[in-house]
């Protein structure tokens, strides 16, 4: 069975805001199509201040749809509308302290829900904007499409690149036999053919050659292009010290204590050294102050 | 039995506690390896050789050689038909049916990534396969039937040794995936034409980590483990002698039981049945009703979640499972009830409830009253549903975006 938090079985066993509000005023329908989950997300919205006065659900699915949708319904009663559509599935999850990469898109439902609810009260119509395929990487809830895109845009030919831009990949590794499938397609479509013995990005100079200065300052540019990454999970990165090969870094955010940091870590040292065209060691800010305390 | 009421059986069984008994020596004292020469070894091998005679029995084997243990149901559909494939490479093709079990359905599509042209038959609404589309595929060119007894889904019961007939006639060999039927459907194979057949112990009170594959005498085999001389050079490896035995105490079990599993654990799932169809309105039974396991009562609920049911079936200590998309790990809603072209709103609040010899009546009427508030109070929720029945063309009235 899946693990469930406390609170998600909580929502689930007495749902809150279940049925649908009198006297709504927007209405909002959505499904997934990889679980066959559906969800009617109604709302009664203050016409002046445009505040959400009460929020009700439907839910055709599983417990952690209708966990979701309740939780949904908690977090956006008594906000703007504006406000409310800032709330990001991610937000829905970190509500029920969390869901099960494969009950992600439970989350994500609700979020569209709203989106969509929010458009018919504006008299608009809703279009979707992501796609959803099958999960690939459970550790990292990455799902083909992204990964078929990621590859796309930007030629990835080798696993490896593809854990370094999408993670997927980067934990158990029992997804490299699917990854390795949507390579070889992607790379058949470029007349290309996939080889699983090459190895990412050619790591060529052993020094870079750069200045101190510049060597500086092209870190902090690549730790900026990997930064959208980890801030999509809500964490982030930041440049601490660097102490020849030795490169410190802070994790920050969801980041911080993540018990997937070391991954990241390898990720981040592996662009760094890419970029850098050198071989460096990116590791974290307490072990500067370890090393200093040692009298290292 | 432990607290709650366990109603899926075709999950996994509890290990009968005769089987328990029978095994715990072989924890301790007679920890021998069958292979060896001396007393230590020899104990251990005259009780193979006796689980061995039970098993046969219960499957009514011409031979006890013709038994292979193996470590699961998987592993013995796995060496089926991969020995038939190696066994005549001049062979490319397959049949077996769209309703498989995994541990057959994911090995063939790996194999046709492999280049082998694999023919799944289709089933009607009911389960059941169209036998001519089956007889026009049959060639030369087939190296192996593999197709279910019973589906563990919805029960419905395959006519296997029909099929087998005509594979048999038709040069073919013919192997049954048969976890589900064995223990629960009386099973004679010297008087059919089925060349192999898998069994997994853990469906019929037996412990998990144990399984046979069938060998007919005479039908051509390539192992899959190559090493040691164990079950005669077929399936290499030390034996898993304490499950051995306790296979074979459960197979001879399984034989007397045989009767009451037709008389009582049927009237037990006829009566859940009858108990739930008559109190809820919108449900109905998928699969064959005139022809399925005994023990399995598979109902689609309308316009609710499978899940969901199931967590507030757990909550009061009801065990069953569901063909819904999300009690899978892969989020694919249940093949087989797609394969019946069972409606998704239907598909996904389908129920299995699987019994065995070990439940009682007086469970399955507390059962009975669980459910029909579990179904309100989530039909309640669902968007298809207002003022106690479904909405007006509830396809219509609630048609969400997909995405």
């Amino acid at each position: 069975m899946w693990d469930y938090s406390e609170k998600v079985k909580e929502h689930f066993f007495a749902p809150r805001n279940a049925g649908a509000v009198d006297g709504a005023n927007a209405v909002g329908d959505v499904g997934s199509l990889s679980c066959g989950d559906a969800l009617r997300l109604t709302l009664k919205v203050d016409p002046e201040s445009e505040t959400i006065l009460d929020a009700g659900f439907q839910t055709f699915g599983c417990g952690s749809a209708i966990a979701s949708s309740s939780a949904l319904t908690e977090i956006i009663k008594g906000m703007n509308i504006d406000a409310a559509l800032q709330v990001s599935n991610q937000d829905i999850a970190d509500y029920l302290d969390g869901l099960p990469p494969e009950k992600m898109h439970c989350s994500v439902m609700g979020r569209e829900a709203l989106q969509a609810a929010v458009a018919n009260y504006r008299g608009e119509e809703w279009v979707d904007d992501h796609e959803e395929g099958a999960l690939i990487c459970k550790c990292f809830a990455v799902d083909a499409v992204m990964i078929e895109e990621t590859i796309r845009a930007n030629d990835l030919s080798t696993v490896e690149e593809v854990t370094n831009y999408t993670k997927a990949g980067g934990g158990c590794s029992a997804c490299h036999e699917g990854i390795e499938e949507i390579l070889m397609k992607v790379m058949d479509e470029r007349g290309e053919t996939f080889d699983p013995t090459a190895v990412a990005g050619e790591i060529k100079k052993p020094t870079s050659g750069l200045t101190n200065l510049q060597r500086m300052k092209r870190i902090e540019e690549l730790l900026e292009e990997i930064r959208p990454n980890l801030q999509r999970d809500h964490g982030d990165v930041e440049l601490v010290e660097v102490d020849g090969k030795y490169i410190y870094v802070k994790m920050i955010g969801a980041c911080a204590g993540c018990q997937m940091a070391s991954t990241t870590l390898g990720g981040i040292q592996q662009h760094l050294a890419e970029g850098l065209g050198e071989f460096i060691q990116v590791l974290p800010a307490e072990e500067l102050a370890r090393r200093a305390a040692m009298g290292a | 039995m432990a607290d709650g009421i366990y109603l899926d059986n075709n999950a996994t069984t509890m290990v009968a506690p005769e089987v328990v008994e029978a095994m715990l020596p072989f924890f301790t004292e007679q920890f021998g390896n069958p292979s060896s020469l001396h007393q230590f070894g020899d104990k251990v091998g005259r009780a193979l050789k006796k689980a061995r005679k039970q098993v046969q029995a219960l499957l009514g084997a011409e031979h006890d050689s013709e038994i292979i243990f193996t470590s699961c149901g998987t592993e013995s559909d796995s060496t089926a038909i991969l020995s038939a494939l190696k066994a005549q490479p001049e062979r490319k093709e397959i049949i077996t049916t769209v309703v498989e079990h995994p541990a057959v359905l994911t090995l063939c599509e790996q194999l046709e990534k492999d280049g082998y042209i694999v023919h799944y038959l289709k089933v009607d609404k009911r389960g059941r396969l169209d036998i001519q589309e089956y007889y026009d595929l049959l060639s030369d060119q087939v190296a192996i039937v593999s197709v279910m007894w019973a589906n563990n889904e919805s029960g419905t019961l395959f006519p296997v040794e029909e099929m087998a007939e005509m594979a048999r006639s038709a040069g073919v060999m013919f192997h049954t995936d048969a976890v589900q039927a064995v223990g629960k459907l009386p099973i004679d194979l010297k008087e059919t034409s089925i060349d192999m057949l898998s069994l997994s112990g853990h469906k019929l009170h037996a412990p998990k980590g144990i399984g046979v594959l069938y060998l007919r005498r005479g039908v051509r085999f390539r192992p899959l483990l190559r090493g040691g001389h164990q079950e005669r050079g077929r399936r290499a490896g030390t034996e898993n002698a304490t499950s051995i035995v306790g296979l074979g105490k459960a197979c001879e079990m399984a034989s007397e039981a045989m009767e009451f599993e037709k008389s009582f654990v049927r009237a037990m799932r006829d009566r859940l049945e009858q108990g739930i169809l008559s109190q809820v309105s919108h449900c109905f039974v998928t699969g064959d009703p005139n022809n399925r396991l005994p023990n399995t009562c598979n109902i689609a609920f309308e316009y609710i979640e499978g899940e969901a049911i199931l967590l507030l079936l757990n909550k009061m200590g009801i065990a069953a499972s569901s063909g819904s998309a999300c009690t899978s790990g892969s989020l694919e809603p249940s093949h087989v009830m797609r394969a019946m072209d069972i409606p998704f709103t239907a598909a996904h609040g389908s129920v299995r409830f699987s019994l065995s010899r070990y439940n009682t009546m007086e469970e399955i009427e507390r059962v009975i009253e669980a459910v029909p508030p579990i179904v309100e109070q989530l039909r309640k929720l669902s968007p298809y549903w207002a003022d106690g029945g479904p909405v007006e063309e509830p396809e219509k009235a609630f048609a969400p975006k997909y995405a």
